[in-house]
C-alpha cells in the first residue's frame, strides 16, 4: 500500500514538474534560451494566488486565474524588456540576463512581501479515501494530474492544430525560414513566453497547495528540478516534457521513500546524468550530428 | 626573442595589475585605511578571482558551459579542511599546511574534474551544461549527509549521524549539514595572492602553449580540430580538469578562511556568481575575470556600507541585466559606441 | 622519421615552371586503395562500391554532379562517418575503427567544402594548431616553460611562416583567421591541413568562389605542393578546367556509383559521363 501511496504521490507531484517543464521546453524550443527566470514566475503567480485568496478573500479559481494574467502579462513583460534586446546575442549573454532577471524577481519579491515564510492555504482540501486507514489521495493531488492532463492535452492540440501553433514550431524549426513565410517571429516568441508564464502560475498555486511553504527563493529548486525534467525528456519535446516531469516526481519520492530524504536530489540528478550518458539528447529528443 | 609578441605582454599586464593591487592593499592595511568588513572580505575576493580564471579555461576557452564550478570549490574546501585537521600535528607550521592543504583540495578538485569528466565531456552545449548543475547538486547533497570524523582508531566516514561512532576525544571534521566546525582559520591574503599568480601561470601558460592552442581550436571548430589530428577527449579534459583543480585550491583556502564552512556555500547559485563574473568580464579574457570578480564582490558589500542593504540585490540584479543589454544589443551598442571609443574585443588575449 | 622531413630546416625547392601535367614519371605505387567502400545512411546508400586507389604522388580528381557523395567519400576517408561497408587502406594500413584524429595522423590531411578555421585565432596560431602533432613537448613542459617549450615554439613559428609562404601569406600571420578574405581562408586551410604533415591531402573544391585568374594560380599551386611534399593530392571540384588541367586521374561519381575512371581524355569523351551531368541525348 505504502508502495502505491508513493506512486500516487510521485505520479502528482511528477503532474506539477511536467507543467513547469513545459515551459522551459516551449521556450527553449523556441527561442533555443535557457529560461532561468522561469522558477522565480512559479513564485510570483503562487504569491499572487496567496494574496488574492487570504487578503481578499476570492475564491481560490479567482485567485489562480488572476496569478495566470498577471504572470502572462510578467512573462511578455520579461521577454520584451530583457530577452527581445538580446535576440541576435550570444546565447550565454541571453543566459546571464536571464539569470538576473531571476534575481531581480526574487529580491523584488523579498522587498514587497518579506522574507519569511508563509503558509499557503491549498487550493482545495480534504483527500479521496480509496481503502480506508492505507490508499488515499489528497484533492490536490488528484487537480495536479488532472491539471497536467488538460495542459497536455490543450498544448498537443494547439500546436498540432491551431494557426499559432504551426507558426511556433515553424520558428522552433527555422526563425528565418519563418519569417520569410510571412510569420511575424517577434509575435510567437511572446505568445511562447505567455503561455508558458501562464502555466507556471498555474504550477505555482498547484505546488504551494501540495507544499504549503511560500518564500521569495520558492520557485528556484522546483525551477531547476522541472528544468532537468525538460532536459532528461528531451528539451524542446512537448511529450517529453510530461514523461522527464512524471518520471522525475516518481523518483524523486521513490528516492526519499526508500533510500533517504537527504539523498534525494543526489539520486535524482545520478539518474539524469546516466540518462544523458545513454541518450544524450534525453528521452524523447532528437539527437542531431553536426553537418560536415 | 626578438619581438616580445602581444599574448605574453597581456600575460605581464595581468601579472603587473595583481601585484600592484596587492602593494596598495598592503599599504592600506599597514595604515590601519582598510574596515574590517572590507578587511573579511580579502581572502574569500581571492578565492572568487581564482574561480573565475579557472571558469574562464573551461567557458571561455574551451568553450562548454559549466554551472557546476561551485562543485569543485567544495570539493576542495572539505578535503582541504579535512587535510589541514589531520595533518594538525604532522605540520606544525601553518603557512605549510596551508600550502599542503591547499595541494589537497586542488587534487581533491582534480578528480572530481576527471571522474565528471570522462563520461560527460562527449555531450555538448546546454546538455554538458545541464550534467555540470546535476553535479554540483550531487556534490552538496552528498556532503550535506556526510560524517567524517578522526580518532585513535583512524579515520570514520559515516552517511549519517547514528552511524557516526566517533570514540570520545575524538575530531569531527565535517558534520553533515552543519558542515565543517571548529577549523582553524589558516588563510592569510598574502596566500590568496599567491594562488592568484599561480593561478594566472597556469592559466595563461597553458593558453600560449601547444596544449592550448589545441583546446582554443576544439572551441573554435570541433570537427577541423580533429582533421587536423587533435585529440578532443584529451585536451577538452585537460581544460576541465585544470579548471577543476585550481577551483579545488581556491576552495580549500575558501573554506580555511572560516571557522565553520557548511555545503550550502558552495550552491547552484555560487556556480553562477562566478560564470556571472566570467561572462561580464568577457570571455576569454582573463584580465576581465580578475577586474569583475574583484568588483562584482566588493560590490554588494560596499552597497551595504552606503546603507542600500536593503535594495543592494536589487541594484545587483538591475545592474547585471543592463550591463549585458548594453553589451549585448545592437542598437544600444552603437549608440554607446558615439560615447565611448570601441573597445576591441579580446578572445583569446588577456 | 616523418617528423625529421618536417622540421627540416631550409628553402622550399623551386617551384617549377608549371606545365600543368609535369613531364615525368610519377611514383604510382597507391598510397590510398579503397575496395568496396560503402555507407547506408538509414536506408539510403549513399556511397557503394567505391573502389579507388590513389597513387604516392598522383594527382586524383573526384567530380560528379550535385549531391553524388563526393563530400561523403572525403567524410569516408576521414572517418567522420564510419564506413558501413568496405575498407580503407593507407600506405596499406588499415583505418578500421580509426577516429578522425587517429587518421589524421596516420597521414590523411583534408580542407573543407565550407571552410572550417580556428576564427577566433590567428593565421599563425591556424598552422601551429595543425603543427600539433609534430611538436612533442607535454603540458608541464608548457605551463612550467622548459627549454624544450622555447625550442619546440621557435621551431613551430619559423615552420608556419614557411608553410605560409606556399601563398606567400606569410604577412598576414598576425591576422585574425576569421577577417580574412574568402579565398584566403581557402588557402589558409590549405596550408592547415599541409602542416599535419600529410602523405594524402584531401581538397574538397578548392577552386570554389574563385575567378579564373585566382583559380590559374591554384592550379599552380596544387601542383607545386605535390611537387615539393611529395604527396598525393584528391580534390572534389566542379571547375573542369582546373580538374581536367592537373588530375592525371579522374573519378566520377554518380548517385553514390562510380560511373567512369580513367584520364581527362577518358572522362571527356565517355559517353555515360556526359549523360550523367547533361542528361540523355533525345
Amino acid at each position: 500500500m505504502s508502495f502505491l501511496n508513493n506512486v500516487i504521490t510521485g505520479v502528482s507531484l511528477g503532474s506539477i514538474y511536467a507543467i513547469i517543464a513545459l515551459g522551459y521546453t516551449m521556450v527553449y524550443g523556441i527561442a533555443k534560451m535557457l529560461n532561468f527566470a522561469h522558477g522565480d514566475v512559479i513564485m510570483v503567480g503562487a504569491y499572487v494566488c496567496f494574496f488574492a485568496m487570504g487578503s481578499f478573500n476570492l475564491p481560490p479559481v479567482a485567485g489562480v486565474l488572476l496569478a495566470v494574467a498577471v504572470c502572462t502579462v510578467l512573462g511578455i513583460t520579461i521577454e520584451r524588456l530583457a530577452y527581445k534586446p538580446l535576440r541576435s546575442a550570444p546565447s550565454l549573454a541571453v543566459l546571464i540576463t536571464a539569470i538576473g532577471v531571476s534575481y531581480l524577481l526574487q529580491n523584488s519579491a523579498q522587498l514587497l512581501w518579506g522574507a519569511d515564510t508563509k503558509t499557503f492555504r491549498p487550493l482545495v482540501e480534504g483527500s479521496l479515501v480509496l481503502v480506508p486507514g492505507q490508499l488515499s489521495i489528497s484533492y490536490v493531488a488528484v487537480l495536479s494530474i488532472v491539471c497536467c492532463v488538460v495542459v497536455m492535452i490543450a498544448l498537443t492540440l494547439f500546436t498540432g492544430q491551431t494557426k499559432m501553433g504551426k507558426a511556433m514550431r515553424a520558428c522552433s524549426e527555422d526563425k528565418a525560414a519563418a519569417q520569410l513565410m510571412g510569420i511575424d517571429v517577434n509575435a510567437t516568441i511572446s505568445m511562447t513566453f505567455a503561455i508558458g508564464s501562464a502555466l507556471a502560475a498555474v504550477a505555482g498555486a498547484l505546488m504551494c497547495s501540495a507544499y504549503p511553504v511560500l518564500s521569495p527563493t520558492t520557485g528556484s529548486m522546483p525551477g531547476i528540478r522541472a528544468f532537468t525534467a525538460a532536459v532528461f525528456g528531451g528539451i524542446g519535446s512537448i511529450p517529453g516534457a510530461l514523461l522527464g516531469g512524471i518520471l522525475l516526481g516518481v523518483i524523486e519520492t521513490f528516492a526519499k521513500a526508500y533510500i533517504s530524504t537527504d539523498l534525494s536530489d543526489a539520486v535524482v540528478f545520478a539518474v539524469l546524468i546516466i540518462v544523458l550518458l545513454v541518450r544524450p539528447a534525453g528521452l524523447m529528443g532528437k539527437y542531431v550530428p553536426e553537418k560536415v | 626573442m626578438k619581438k616580445i609578441n602581444k599574448n605574453s605582454l597581456n600575460g605581464f599586464i595581468n601579472y603587473g595589475i595583481v601585484i600592484a593591487a596587492f602593494a596598495v592593499i598592503q599599504a592600506l592595511l599597514g595604515m590601519g585605511r582598510l574596515s574590517n568588513s572590507l578587511q573579511s572580505l580579502l581572502v574569500p575576493a581571492c578565492c572568487y578571482i581564482v574561480m573565475a580564471v579557472s571558469l574562464n579555461l573551461t567557458v571561455g576557452i574551451l568553450g562548454e558551459l559549466s554551472l557546476g564550478h561551485g562543485g569543485f570549490m567544495s570539493l576542495g574546501a572539505f578535503s582541504g579542511i579535512a587535510a589541514s585537521i589531520l595533518l594538525q600535528n604532522a605540520i606544525p607550521l601553518a603557512p605549510a599546511r596551508l600550502a599542503v592543504s591547499m595541494a589537497v583540495g586542488a587534487l581533491a578538485g582534480a578528480l572530481g574534474g576527471v571522474i565528471v569528466g570522462v563520461p560527460v565531456l562527449r555531450l555538448q552545449g546546454d546538455y554538458l551544461a545541464i550534467v555540470t548543475l546535476a553535479f554540483g547538486q550531487i556534490i552538496k547533497n552528498i556532503i550535506m549527509v556526510l560524517y567524517v570524523g578522526v580518532d585513535e582508531r583512524g579515520i570514520h566516514i559515516a552517511a549519517s549521524s547514528e552511524r557516526f561512532d566517533l570514540a570520545p576525544g575524538g575530531t569531527a571534521i565535517i558534520k553533515g549539514p552543519m558542515g565543517a566546525v571548529g577549523v582553524t582559520k589558516l588563510a592569510t591574503f598574502t596566500a590568496g595572492f599567491i594562488l592568484i599568480l599561480i593561478t594566472l601561470a597556469v592559466v595563461q601558460n597553458l593558453v600560449n602553449s601547444r596544449a592550448g592552442r589545441a583546446i582554443m581550436a576544439l572551441r573554435d571548430n570541433r570537427i577541423a580540430a580533429e582533421s587536423v589530428g587533435i585529440n578532443t577527449t584529451k585536451y577538452k579534459l585537460m581544460a576541465f580538469v585544470t579548471s577543476a583543480a585550481l577551483a579545488g585550491a581556491a576552495g580549500a583556502l575558501f573554506g580555511l578562511n572560516y571557522s565553520s564552512t557548511g555545503a550550502s556555500k558552495f550552491d547552484f547559485n555560487t556556480s553562477i556568481l562566478v560564470l556571472v563574473f566570467v561572462v561580464l568580464g568577457g570571455l576569454g579574457s582573463i584580465r576581465g575575470s580578475i577586474i569583475a570578480a574583484a568588483l562584482l564582490y566588493v560590490l554588494p558589500e560596499m552597497l551595504r556600507g552606503l546603507g542600500l542593504n536593503d535594495f543592494r540585490m536589487l541594484i545587483y540584479a538591475i545592474v547585471l541585466i543592463l550591463v549585458m543589454l548594453a553589451t549585448n544589443n545592437d542598437q544600444l551598442k552603437a549608440l554607446l559606441g558615439r560615447v565611448i571609443p570601441k573597445r576591441k574585443g579580446a578572445v583569446t588575449s588577456g | 622519421m616523418a617528423e625529421k622531413k618536417q622540421f627540416q630546416k631550409g628553402k622550399m625547392v623551386p617551384v617549377p615552371s608549371v606545365s600543368i601535367i609535369p613531364e615525368r614519371d610519377l611514383d604510382k605505387s597507391p598510397i590510398l586503395e579503397c575496395s568496396h567502400l560503402g555507407i547506408d545512411f538509414g536506408g539510403l546508400t549513399a556511397v557503394n562500391e567505391f573502389n579507388v586507389t590513389v597513387g604516392r604522388t598522383e594527382i586524383a580528381g573526384l567530380i560528379g554532379p550535385n549531391g553524388a557523395g563526393k563530400t561523403t567519400v572525403f567524410n569516408l576517408l576521414t572517418k567522420v562517418y564510419q564506413p558501413t561497408r568496405g575498407t580503407i587502406l593507407l600506405d596499406g594500413l588499415d583505418t578500421h575503427g580509426k577516429t578522425p584524429s587517429q587518421v589524421n595522423r596516420m597521414g590523411i590531411a583534408r580542407t573543407f567544402q565550407n571552410i572550417r578555421l580556428f576564427n577566433n585565432l590567428t593565421v599563425e596560431d591556424n598552422v601551429k594548431i595543425g603543427l600539433h602533432n609534430q611538436e612533442k613537448y607535454s603540458m608541464f613542459s608548457g605551463i612550467l616553460r622548459l627549454p624544450k617549450y622555447w625550442r619546440q615554439e621557435k621551431a613551430a613559428h619559423e615552420r608556419a611562416l614557411e608553410l605560409l609562404s606556399i601563398f606567400d601569406m606569410q604577412d598576414l600571420a598576425n591576422h585574425q583567421a576569421g577577417s580574412l578574405p574568402y579565398g584566403a581562408q581557402r588557402r589558409l586551410e590549405i596550408v592547415r591541413a599541409l602542416a599535419t604533415n600529410p602523405s594524402l591531402l584531401l581538397l574538397d573544391e578548392p577552386a570554389a568562389g574563385m575567378n579564373p585568374s585566382e583559380t590559374a594560380e591554384l592550379m599552380e599551386n596544387i601542383v607545386k605542393i605535390r611537387d615539393t611534399f611529395q604527396i598525393a593530392i584528391m580534390l572534389i571540384e566542379h571547375d573542369m578546367s582546373l580538374v581536367m588541367g592537373i588530375c592525371e586521374g579522374i573519378c566520377v561519381l554518380n548517385f553514390g556509383q562510380i560511373i567512369a575512371k580513367g584520364t581527362a581524355e577518358e572522362i571527356q569523351s565517355n559517353p555515360t559521363v556526359i549523360e550523367a551531368y547533361l542528361g540523355k541525348q533525345q
